[in-house]
C-alpha cells in the first residue's frame, strides 16, 4: 500500500509519459522513432495499471501490465519486421513517403 | 366435365412449346403445333358439349352450369378465389365460336403467313390469345375473367404491332392498348365495388346476391353496371372508346379476323350478357347500353361509307355490328345478341379472311380504288365475299338475317326510336357493303383491271369455303346460350315494321348498285368540292381522333414535357447528392498520412472521454 499522494504522482507521471509518447508518434517521421514513442505510450499505460493495482491492493493491475508488455513485445516484433521490409524496398523509413496504401 | 380444363390448356401448351423453341423450330413443325393445338381444343369442345347435353338430358336444371375447381388461387381475408372453370350454355356457345372459328382462322393463317420470317412468333401469340380468350369465357369468378381479359388485350397489342419494324404499327398497337386500358380501369373499379358491396367475386354468387342486396334502380347497381359497361365499351370498340379498332387493322389480316372481328371485340357483349342480372337492376344502365350501341352503329356506318381501305371498311362494319349486339343487350334481347355474336363471328371472319386473300392476290394492296373487276380472276374469294356480304346486309335467308331481324323487332318493342336508328343502320350497312363489293369485284378501275397472282398454299381456300357454308346455315343453329339468359318477350310488332326491316337493306343494295356501278345520282357520292369538309369529317370517324388528340393527348404531352425533369424524382435525387457530398468529404480523410490518422484518433479519443466525463 502506498500513499494517495504518491498515487497521484504516479498517475501524473503516467499522463506525462503518455503525452510525450503521443507527441513522439505525431511529430516523428522516422518509423523507428514512431515505434519507440508507441512503446513509451504503452509503458505509460502500464505504469497507470501498476499504480492503480497497488492503490486498491488488487493483483489485476500487475496482470494487466504483463498483458501490456506481451502486447508491446508482439507489436514491436511485427513493427520492426515491417520496418525492415519497408527499408529494403523503399530505402527509407520516412512514413510520409510510405503512404502508398492511400486509396 | 372433368376434362374441361383441357380446352384452355391445349392452346396454352401450344404457346409454351412454341415459346420455348425460341424460333429454332422449323415452319412445318410450328404450323403443326400452332394450328393443331387450337384444332384439338375444338375437338375437346365437341367432346365437352356432348357431355353437357348428356347431363342436360339427365334432368339437369335448365340453364344450370358446371363448376370445375382446379386449385385455390387467392386467399386474403374474406376474399377466397379459386382457379375454377364454369361451363353453362353461354360459355359453351362462346367456346364453339372461339375454338371453331379460331381453328379455321389458324389454318388460314398457316398459309397466309407462310412467307413471314417470324412465322413461329405469330403462332406463339395466336395460341396465347386463344388460351386467354378461353380463360375469359370459362372463368368462374370475375378476377379470373379479368386475367383472361387482360391476356387478350396483351395479345391484341402484340399482334397489332406484329410487324413492329414500321413505327406506324407500333403506334397503332400502343393506341389500342392505352385506349382499352381506359375501359379496363373502369372494369377493375367495378370489380372492387362489387366486392365491397357483395363480399364476393364469384360470378354465380354475385348474380344471386345482387337482386337481394340492391334495390331496383338504385344508385349502386347503376354505378357498378356503368363501370362494367365502361370495360365492355373499351374492349368492344364502342363509342366513346372506339378509336383504336380502325388503327388495329395494322396487324396481319388473320389477326383482324380472329381478334378484331370474331372473338376479342365481342368480349364486352359476353361480359354484359354474363352479368345481366346486375344490369337488369338498373334501367338507366340498360338505356345506356342500348344508346351506346345505337350511336355506334350509326356513326360507324357513316364512316364505313367513306373509307378506301378494304380492312378499314370491315373494321367500321365490325364496330357497327357490335353496336347491334349492344343494342340488343340494352333492349333485353339477350339471346338474340349472343346469336348475332355467333353469326357475326362466322361471317365477319369470312369477310376478313377473304379480304386477306384479295390483299395477298393484289401484292399487299389494300386500297379499293386500285381494285376492281376481280371476280373473274378470284372466283373463290368472290363467291365467299358475296356470301359474307349477304350475311352482313342481313338478306334472308342467310344467318345474318336470322340474327339481326329479332334485334330489330326487340328494338321496336323497347322503343321505336331504337328501331328507326337500327333500321337506318341496316340501310347504311347495305349501302357500304354494296359499295365495297362493287368497287372490289366489279367495274374497272382507272388503270385497268389489275393483275393478280394466285397465292400459294392449300390452306387458304378450305377455311373460306367452310366459313361460307357456315354463314349460310348458321341461322339454323340452336344456341345453348338461350337456356342461360332470360327469354326475350314475344314480339308482335306491326307487319309494316317487319317488312321495312327486310326491304330497306334491299333498297340500300339498289341505291349502292346505281351509284357505284351504274353511275347515276353521282351527287350521292359527295365528290364535289363543296362536300370535301363533310367527307373528311366522316372518313376520319367523326373527328374522334382529333377531339381526343386535343382533349387528352396534347395536354398530356404538354404535362409530360413540363415534367421532363420529373419533380417527384427530386427526393431520391437529393439522397444521391447528399450521400455523394458526404463521400467527397469523408474520402478527404483517407489521405494515407499515418500521423494524420493518429492525430484524428487521439482527438476523437479525447472528445469521447471528455463527453463521458463532463456530461
Amino acid at each position: 500500500m502506498i500513499d494517495a499522494v504518491i498515487i497521484d504522482h504516479a498517475f501524473i507521471l503516467a499522463g506525462i509519459l503518455f503525452c510525450l509518447g503521443l507527441a513522439g508518434v505525431l511529430v516523428r517521421r522516422n518509423l523507428v522513432f514512431v515505434l519507440i514513442s508507441l512503446e513509451v505510450m504503452l509503458n505509460a499505460a502500464g505504469l497507470a495499471f501498476i499504480a492503480a493495482g497497488s492503490a486498491w491492493g488488487q493483483p489485476e493491475g500487475q496482470i494487466m501490465f504483463l498483458a501490456v508488455v506481451t502486447l508491446g513485445a508482439a507489436e514491436v516484433a511485427v513493427g520492426l519486421g515491417l520496418t525492415l521490409l519497408l527499408f529494403r524496398r523503399f530505402n527509407s523509413v520516412d512514413i510520409d513517403q510510405l503512404n502508398q496504401l492511400k486509396g | 366435365m372433368n376434362l374441361l380444363w383441357l380446352i384452355p390448356t391445349l392452346p396454352f401448351l401450344g404457346f409454351t412449346i412454341l415459346v420455348l423453341s425460341s424460333g429454332r423450330m422449323s415452319r412445318e413443325r410450328a404450323r403443326i403445333v400452332g394450328v393443331g393445338s387450337v384444332a384439338l381444343a375444338f375437338l375437346a369442345t365437341i367432346y365437352i358439349a356432348t357431355q353437357y347435353y348428356a347431363a342436360a338430358a339427365h334432368g339437369l336444371d335448365h340453364g344450370a352450369g358446371f363448376t370445375v375447381s382446379l386449385w385455390p388461387w387467392i386467399t386474403a381475408g374474406s376474399l377466397n378465389l379459386n382457379f375454377s372453370l364454369y361451363l353453362d350454355g353461354l360459355s359453351l356457345s362462346m367456346l364453339f365460336v372461339i375454338t371453331g372459328v379460331g381453328a379455321l382462322i389458324h389454318l388460314y393463317a398457316s398459309g397466309y403467313m407462310w412467307d413471314d420470317p417470324d412465322y413461329t412468333r405469330f403462332f406463339t401469340y395466336m395460341n396465347l390469345f386463344v388460351a386467354a380468350m378461353l380463360m375469359l369465357v370459362l372463368a368462374d369468378n370475375l378476377v379470373l375473367m379479368f386475367l383472361g381479359w387482360e391476356g387478350v388485350g396483351l395479345c391484341s397489342f402484340l399482334l397489332i404491332g406484329f410487324w413492329y419494324k414500321d413505327p406506324k404499327n407500333g403506334y397503332a398497337a400502343r393506341k389500342a392498348f392505352v385506349v382499352t386500358r381506359a375501359g379496363d380501369t373502369a372494369f377493375a373499379i367495378g370489380l372492387f365495388l362489387l366486392f365491397r358491396e357483395l363480399g364476393s367475386l364469384e360470378i354465380q354468387e354475385i348474380l344471386h346476391l345482387a337482386p337481394e342486396n340492391f334495390e331496383m334502380g338504385g344508385n349502386m347497381p347503376t354505378l357498378i353496371s356503368a363501370l362494367l359497361l365502361g370495360g365492355a365499351v373499351g374492349k368492344s370498340a364502342q363509342i366513346p372508346l372506339q378509336t383504336w379498332l380502325p388503327d388495329a387493322m395494322a396487324g396481319p389480316t388473320p389477326v383482324s379476323a380472329l381478334i378484331h372481328a370474331a372473338t376479342m371485340v365481342t368480349a364486352g357483349v359476353y361480359l354484359i350478357a354474363r352479368c345481366h342480372p346486375v344490369f337488369l337492376l338498373s334501367p338507366i344502365a340498360m338505356t345506356m347500353v342500348a344508346s351506346i350501341g345505337l350511336i355506334t352503329l350509326l356513326v360507324a356506318g357513316f364512316t364505313a361509307l367513306n373509307q378506301w381501305d378494304i380492312k378499314r371498311v370491315l373494321a367500321y362494319s365490325t364496330m357497327s355490328q357490335i353496336g347491334y349486339m349492344f343494342l340488343a343487350l340494352g333492349v333485353e334481347a339477350w339471346d338474340s345478341s349472343i346469336f348475332h355474336l355467333m353469326t357475326h363471328a362466322i361471317f365477319k371472319a369470312l369477310l376478313f379472311l377473304t379480304a386477306g386473300s384479295i390483299i395477298l392476290a393484289m401484292h399487299h394492296e389494300q386500297d379499293i380504288r386500285k381494285m376492281g373487276g376481280l371476280r373473274k380472276q378470284l372466283p373463290v374469294p368472290f363467291w365467299c365475299f358475296l356470301i359474307g356480304s349477304a350475311c352482313l346486309i342481313a338478306l334472308p335467308p342467310t344467318s345474318g338475317f336470322w340474327s339481326k331481324e329479332p334485334i330489330l323487332l326487340a328494338a321496336w318493342e323497347a322503343d321505336p326510336i331504337f328501331w328507326y336508328g337500327a333500321v337506318f343502320g341496316a340501310f347504311l350497312t347495305a349501302v357500304y357493303t354494296t359499295r365495297l363489293m362493287l368497287l372490289v369485284f366489279f367495274g374497272t378501275p382507272e388503270g385497268g383491271i389489275p393483275k393478280t397472282h394466285e397465292p400459294k398454299g392449300w390452306q387458304l381456300h378450305p377455311p373460306l369455303i367452310i366459313l361460307a357454308g357456315l354463314s349460310l346455315v348458321a341461322g339454323l343453329f340452336n344456341l345453348p346460350a338461350a337456356d342461360v339468359l332470360p327469354h326475350a318477350h314475344e314480339h308482335h310488332p306491326p307487319l309494316w315494321v317487319e317488312i321495312t326491316g327486310i326491304l330497306l337493306p334491299v333498297v340500300g343494295i339498289f341505291i349502292g348498285w346505281q351509284v357505284f356501278l351504274k353511275g347515276r345520282w353521282q351527287a350521292l357520292r359527295m365528290e364535289s368540292p363543296a362536300f370535301d369538309g363533310l367527307r373528311k369529317f366522316l372518313a376520319s370517324g367523326w373527328g374522334f381522333d382529333w377531339l381526343y388528340d386535343i382533349l387528352l393527348v396534347k395536354p398530356f404531352m404538354a404535362l409530360a414535357k413540363a415534367n421532363r425533369n420529373d419533380i417527384v424524382d427530386l427526393v431520391p435525387k437529393a439522397v444521391v447528392v447528399a450521400s455523394s457530398q458526404c463521400y467527397y468529404f469523408f474520402s478527404r480523410g483517407q489521405n494515407g498520412q499515418l500521423r494524420f490518422y493518429v492525430a484524428t484518433m487521439a482527438a476523437a479519443a479525447i472528445m469521447i472521454i471528455s463527453l463521458a466525463l463532463f456530461t
